[in-house]
């Protein structure tokens, strides 16, 4: 490993590159030696070993260390060039598409692949509501959930119903989506859409957010999946935050005659707030890049409009449904990385989002 | 004097201790509604998953090859090509993820730049949303070669694997206790000695657990292999073509408006859960027992 490097870089770049990698000091490379890279230690051993700590119990011994230390830190290395590969192919695939459409392409509302016209506020709507209306309906789903389990189910069934949760936190997202086409499509067509369009069809304020034909799929159907999806997740993080509270705080409260939600809501909410905020954002972040589970209940429209039950698009489930069809090289397909690329900051900043609220900056 | 000390010891309705208890009265009621409802629309999703994948499921389903529609066929090449594919990706995420971890947790420490930058990446890399990775890949190992194939889908499916396992290798060996190391340390050992004879042993079980819980995020994973291995309705081994695989096959059926390709796409839903929940329960098993 380290003659590669030797190999590609001159000297100084060489040990530029085993600072930045931290090796110990007895690694420099210098080409006063022979060809081969030589290790420093045996001209200095004792302020080497020193520096080292553990590692250097010989001088012989650091070379197969040094090329373990380097094998270890290429990986590393390798997890990072991968996602900074990530971001770069994206952001480059998309240019074409930034170019010309410019900025304005995340908020032109027009995706029209026959006009070669597009604009991603479409999708990004999509994505942006259903992901709101999932962890809307998941956010009580879980937290009472986690109350109920922590708070009053007997011992023994919390333990049952807990393992259930979290096992079916694991099960994969295309289970989810068959499930919602299969059962809440046709229930939203059939039963919940005609009901609203019934009772609330001349209602202001409402009438336009159940606009649309009953085909049972858009973003409310979306949303009801994507919360059935993140729910066990988030039951299952904010159950064991709860459970690690210390239980005298707990026991403490009773003691002074709180009952169960005073309990809850100013001891257990306030003590792990943090972790609280962190499965919402977590659950969040798992809705925003959903693919199967959304792509079966979406519609896959490309419109924009206030409707929750008309047919709609999402980012993930464009990419999944019109990639295929983009010859290479042509501006859809740009398009189409490009908001892959908008995706891939909008997760991004969840997660920043989750560690700027958790108050680690690590 | 006496009759006012009478006067407030003596019960009386206290306003503010009834609303406490009315609030607790909704908040208990509202913390077992939401729980009836979670739990039984979970287990509607398993009732509709077993009910329906039992009666898709057969021996036909599992021995014979995908086919067209009234053709009786089944799901066999998929099963085997999405068995190919996690193997190939954990061949490829284990030794990465492993080397990562290790990395992080014995060379990576608090004043380390770089480590807490592959850390923090690390972390971002589990969130990704996996249809990313699967574009990713696609401009990586697809474009380039002009076709699709198994090994750009195995590769999709490791870059999801790989910071599951650099994530578990590197608390797991954080738990190792630092006396041990030095106890090997002052045997002579050398670090990476230490690190893989003594370190990696003692932290075998949860290392492994990491790796399988890996297996069971990526066994199920369908975004990143649409565009990756493609699908493939005939048998296929090798990895430099199109590659059938279950979670992708699912997806083809379960939107197709032929009874029995809905059928099957059940009988393939019922038998990846089955997989993965298996997998979950296996990781609880031993670590319990370890």
């Amino acid at each position: 490993m380290s003659f590669l490097f030797r190999l590609f870089f001159h000297d100084r770049t060489a040990n530029a590159l085993v600072w930045w990698l931290k090796l110990p000091d007895n690694a420099r490379f210098s080409s006063q030696s022979s060809s081969r890279m030589t290790l420093a230690t045996a001209t200095q051993p004792e302020e080497a070993r020193d520096k080292a700590g553990l590692s250097h119990s010989g001088s012989r011994r650091s070379g197969p260390d040094t090329a373990f230390h380097l094998l270890v830190a290429a990986s590393a290395l390798l997890v990072l060039v991968v996602l900074g590969g990530l971001v770069v192919l994206m952001g480059v695939g998309g240019s074409q598409a930034f170019r010309t459409f410019g900025l304005g392409f995340a908020f032109h509302d027009v995706w029209n692949p026959v006009a070669d016209q597009y604009g991603a506020w479409a999708p990004l709507f999509g994505t942006i509501v259903s992901t709101l209306i999932g962890v809307a309906i998941a956010l009580p789903l879980a937290f009472g959930t986690a109350f109920w389990l922590t708070a009053m189910a007997p011992p023994r069934i919390a333990a049952i119903v807990g393992t259930a949760v979290q096992l079916l936190a694991a099960v994969p997202s295309i289970i989810f989506g068959m499930w919602g086409f299969f059962t809440i499509v046709p229930f939203m067509a059939r039963t919940v859409q005609p009901f609203l369009t019934h009772h609330f069809r001349h209602v202001p304020g409402i009438r336009f957010i159940i606009h649309g034909a009953p085909f049972g799929t858009g973003l409310m159907t979306a949303g009801l999946v994507l919360a059935v999806m993140i729910a066990p997740f988030m039951t299952a993080v904010m159950r064991d935050v709860f459970a690690a509270m210390p239980a005298m705080l707990r026991e403490s409260a009773y003691g002074l005659g709180a009952t169960r939600w005073d309990v809850m809501w100013k001891v257990v909410v306030p003590w792990s707030r943090t972790g609280m905020i962190g499965a919402i954002v977590l659950g969040m972040g798992r809705a925003l890049g959903e693919t199967m589970a959304v792509t079966f209940v979406i519609g896959n429209v490309t419109a924009v409009g206030w409707s929750l039950f008309a047919p709609r698009s999402t980012v993930a489930s464009l990419i999944a449904l019109q990639f295929p069809e983009s010859p290479a090289g042509s501006l859809r397909l740009s398009a189409l990385l490009a908001l892959g690329f908008i995706l891939m900051l909008l997760s991004f900043a969840s997660l920043a989002l989750a560690r700027m609220l958790r108050g680690d900056t690590k | 004097m006496s009759e006012t000390v009478v006067s407030t010891t003596g019960w009386k309705p206290n306003p503010r201790a009834a609303r406490r208890r009315r609030a607790d009265h909704l908040a208990t009621a509202f913390g077992m509604v939401m729980a009836g409802i979670l739990v039984l629309v979970l287990a509607s999703i398993l009732w509709t998953l077993l009910s329906r994948g039992l009666a898709g499921l057969s021996a036909a389903a599992i021995m014979k090859p995908m086919g067209p529609p009234g053709s009786s066929s089944g799901l066999a090449n998929a099963i085997v090509g999405s068995l190919i594919q996690t193997f190939m990706a954990l061949l490829m995420a284990t030794p990465l993820g492993l080397g990562c971890g290790i990395y992080l947790s014995e060379y990576g420490t608090e004043t380390n730049k770089f480590a807490s930058c592959v850390r923090f990446v690390s972390d971002v890399l589990m969130s990704v949303p996996s249809i990313l990775v699967g574009l990713f890949v696609y401009q990586v190992l697809v474009a380039p070669f002009g076709h699709f194939s198994a090994l750009a889908g195995s590769v999709a499916l490791a870059i999801l694997a790989v910071p599951i396992i650099v994530r578990t290798t590197e608390d797991m060996l954080r738990l190792v206790p630092t006396s041990m190391r030095e106890a090997g340390a002052a045997l002579g050992a050398t670090r990476w000695r230490v690190t893989l004879s003594l370190c990696l042993r003692s932290a075998k079980t949860g290392v492994l657990t990491g790796i399988l819980l890996a297996l069971a995020r990526v066994s199920g994973e369908t975004a990143p292999l649409l565009f990756t291995s493609l699908g493939n309705q005939n048998w296929s081994f090798s990895l430099n073509r199109p590659m059938a695989s279950l979670p992708v096959t699912i997806y083809q059926y379960a939107g197709a408006s032929y009874e029995d390709w809905v059928q099957l796409a059940w009988a393939g839903a019922l038998l990846v859960t089955m997989g993965v929940l298996a997998i979950n329960i296996a990781v609880r098993v031993s670590a319990r027992r370890g």
